[in-house]
């Protein structure tokens, strides 16, 4: 049984692997060995996942012949486990949902060298997750960037290249200001070992000595892993960037990259620095207004969007904002509904996109709402698809998305002074959704006689892959709509595990 | 003037143009072949400047209306404010974050704690290197800079997908691929000097890279200093001697090739080294006597691998920037 905790390493180390074999595959083989990598990692985190319920205990894994400080680390609990299992659906599903649109818009020799980008990617999310050293983490975070920067610019038309170098720009401001915040936490500890720092950090705050950079570290920080996960104020790069890069990428970066980010950012919270002096230096309020700004601001966006994936970007603002205000309530409850709104909006969030461009693509690729009216009846399965996710995104029950604003509203009772404002903003924030969303629906589903647009005749065959994808991102979805017990449980104990 | 003729039909002879050449009155070529003068390759002609002149004034008064949208010059107005103090404020709060830190090299700091100790005392011991940094680098957190290498390759694909010419190009529309890969305006024609210092200079260059690299354990050097030598020597070479001398040695395949051996070599040998580390076997590398060439276990291939990568890297950067194909 022990050989199970290798799993973590192994999973690492294929993706990295699959990543160096693929520069020298031709296309086909680099498409297949890439589904390969991502269904061993899912099984593997999956066993991990099994095994670390059976124990009960998180173990660390000694990355080399020397034990901790001096050598590297990884280690692994429950919510690592369930993150990496869930970050290599999502990523299989995302990769086949986006096979043939890569075709259509993908120069034919550049496509082994998009799989290199999905399995570092992959590689990177599954690093960030796993690793027990910030500047491990910090490393995996460049080969994140990079390779974020090369899926959206894939598909090469002037708005997508615009769109990289945008992110990139914003993606270095925030590397910089975590690798400021890495040095400082250096200069303070002098370890880079989450553990050893945590110990530290106590340590000093119990004394009372460095207050001032102890705040500034933990601002620069929160700023830099914000700004890369597009909190509202620095979203500035995202709509573009989801809304014209191949529809793959758009759902890889929507669901997964700002997600590894977000998950970094709850590691460095309770096992770096530490929860209770994370809440002392009052970063959470921050989070907090920023996040309920984010609801709003971004669900207006979206409103006064007239195309239909940079609405679904707009919508991703909305969501992150959703996660930064369960953080903001600074309570086990609220960080327990923030981590289920990643697995939540995760899950719908690609199968939104996927949809879309099965929508827009019978709509002689116009991705304006007026062009898309009655494509629901053209492409039956992409239809389905994009009210499952858009009910789910509005909160009706049965979808994911109910249980997480369910969670939020249970969270934010409870917390003094933060009660009403999180109640007030998530009723008007679901009435947004609501409009934007339903707004869509009603749309793909009026029927329009005079179309120029074609009735698609529906052959299963021939969009088997695409079908299914969203099937199973359905699936996926309803899993964590119906029985959310599981997972909150599994998050609990993750949680708990953690410190 | 001729005594015998009359001067038209003087004028078509010979002798007429021939002595009017020899006074300097006539110049044979002109009117026969077609004659401009010679300029400055990077040079912008009139024209393009005037009609970049013009783009911009268009997209200034089309696009933002800026002389009656008062919203966008207030916007730039506030933007610079902003930006400016944002800067003088970062500033001064992170000079002040400073003045709290504990002073450089002070004998109690919290970073001279137990790590570097074990490093300089432990270190030749159980990684074999005498270079303390390399031992650390590619030995003790060998994790960490397999992710650095990995960081250099990704980065590599990455300019790959934004600059290389399409390789349909050059069957379907060669003369389209001949116009994106000329590079003739940036190359120096064939300079003799650059050619004479690069024949002496590029051989001393890369050899001191290999050096650099085959004692990265035991003297100051690595992966990562010799790769960068050895890139350097490789463009000196490609600018002195152009795109025709190095295809012979340094196509895309070759690229492909020695970044994907080394990786793969990398990925597996530390591969094995933590496995056997992590499950307490023993690993059957051999750490040989600290300061032989041949000693530290796998640092020595590893350093190799690295340099390799980091060569490839920096000359396919150039190359991509260049002309966007090798």
């Amino acid at each position: 049984m022990d050989f199970i905790r290798n799993f973590p390493f192994f999973s690492i180390m294929i993706s990295m692997l699959s990543g160096i074999i693929s520069s020298i595959l031709p296309k086909k083989a680099a498409k297949l060995l890439n589904l390969f990598m991502i269904i061993t990692v899912f099984f593997l985190s999956l066993i991990l996942l099994i095994y670390l319920c059976i124990t009960g205990e998180s173990f660390v894994y000694m990355m080399g012949h020397f034990p901790a400080p001096y050598g590297n680390e990884i280690r692994a609990g429950i919510l690592e486990a369930l993150m990496a299992l869930f970050f290599s659906a999502v990523m299989f599903l995302s990769v086949v949902g986006g096979h043939k649109k890569l075709d259509e818009e993908v120069d034919e020799d550049r496509h082994n060298l998009y799989y290199i980008l999905v399995n570092m990617m992959l590689s990177s999310l599954l690093a960030l997750v796993y690793t027990n050293d910030l500047f491990t983490a910090y490393v995996f975070v460049e080969i994140n960037t990079i390779s974020a920067c090369g899926l959206i610019m894939i598909r090469r038309i002037g708005r997508t290249y615009i769109a990289a170098v945008r992110y990139m720009i914003m993606s270095l401001i925030g590397s910089g200001l975590m690798l400021l915040g890495i040095c400082l936490i250096y200069d303070m500890t002098g370890h880079l070992l989450m553990s050893n720092i945590k110990s530290s950090i106590e340590a000093i705050h119990a004394s009372g000595q460095f207050r001032m950079p102890l705040v500034v570290m933990t601002t620069l920080i929160s700023v830099g892993l914000c700004v890369k996960s597009s909190l509202f104020p620095f979203h500035a790069w995202l709509p573009d960037a989801y809304g014209y890069s191949t529809v793959s990428s758009a759902a890889i970066l929507s669901s997964l990259v700002s997600k590894g980010y977000i998950f970094l950012l709850l590691k460095i919270i309770y096992r770096v620095i530490g929860f209770e002096v994370f809440v002392s230096t009052n970063i959470l309020n921050v989070f907090y207004v920023f996040g309920l700004s984010a609801m709003i601001f971004g669900s207006i966006r979206a409103i006064r969007e007239n195309d239909i994936r940079r609405m679904i970007a707009y919508s991703s603002i909305a969501q992150i904002g959703y996660i930064y205000m369960g953080f903001g309530l600074a309570t086990d409850l609220g960080m327990e509904a923030g981590i289920f709104q990643i697995l939540s909006h995760g899950a719908t969030k690609s199968l939104l996109f996927i949809a879309a461009i099965g929508l827009t693509d019978v709509s002689g690729f116009n991705r304006a709402f007026i062009h898309v009216t009655g494509a629901g009846y053209r492409n039956k399965i992409a239809g389905i698809g994009f009210t499952v996710g858009a009910l789910s995104m509005v909160g009706v029950p049965m979808f994911s998305g109910f249980i997480s604003k369910l969670l939020f509203a249970e969270a934010g009772i409870n917390v003094e002074g933060k009660s009403v404002p999180t109640l007030v903003v998530l009723a008007i924030s679901v009435i947004l959704n609501a409009i934007y969303f339903m707004k869509t629906v009603i749309r793909i589903y009026t029927p329009a006689p005079d179309s120029e647009f074609k009735e698609e005749s529906f052959r299963f065959k021939d969009k088997l892959s695409y079908s299914l994808t969203i099937l199973g991102f359905i699936a996926l979805n309803l899993v964590l709509g119906m029985s959310s017990e599981v997972f909150n449980d599994l998050i609990h104990k993750g949680l708990e595990m953690f410190s | 003037m001729s005594r015998k003729k009359d001067d038209s039909l003087y004028q078509k002879t010979f002798s007429y143009k021939f002595f009017k050449w020899m006074k300097g009155e006539k110049d044979p070529l002109v009117g026969n072949v077609e004659m401009t003068p010679k300029k400055d390759p990077k040079e912008e002609e009139e024209e393009t400047i005037n009609e970049r002149l013009r783009e911009k004034q268009m997209m200034l008064e089309k696009i933002y209306d800026v002389e009656n949208n008062k919203l966008i010059l207030n916007f730039r107005k506030i933007y610079k404010f902003i930006s400016i103090l944002f800067c003088i404020t970062m500033f001064a709060i992170l000079f002040l974050n400073v003045s709290y830190l504990p002073p450089v090299g002070d004998a109690g700091n919290p970073s001279d704690n137990e790590v570097p100790v074990r490093y300089i005392e432990k270190g030749i011991e159980e990684t074999g290197a005498v270079n303390f940094v390399s031992g650390m680098i590619l030995d003790y957190r060998a994790f960490d800079t397999f992710g650095e290498s990995n960081v250099l390759f990704i980065a590599t694909i990455t300019v790959l997908i934004l600059l290389k010419v399409d390789s349909k190009l050059k069957k379907n529309d060669p003369e389209k691929y001949e116009k994106e890969t000329n590079d003739r305006t940036l190359e120096p024609k064939k300079d003799p000097i650059l050619q004479f210092c690069a024949r002496y200079l590029m051989p001393v260059i890369v050899l001191f890279g290999i050096c650099t690299i085959l004692n990265g354990h035991i003297s100051p050097g690595g992966g990562f200093s010799g790769g960068a030598i050895i890139g350097a020597g490789l463009i000196l070479y490609l600018n002195a001697f152009g795109f025709n001398d190095t295809e012979r040695f340094f196509i895309e395949k070759t690229y492909k090739v020695v970044c994907f051996v080394a990786l793969t070599f990398y990925c597996l040998a530390k591969s094995y080294s933590f496995f056997t580390g992590a499950n307490h076997l023993e690993s059957h590398i051999p750490k040989g006597i600290p300061g032989a060439i041949l000693s530290s276990g796998l640092i020595l291939p590893l350093d190799i691998c690295v340099g390799l990568v980091v060569a490839c890297t920096m000359y396919t950067f150039y190359c991509m920037f260049r002309k966007g194909d090798y």
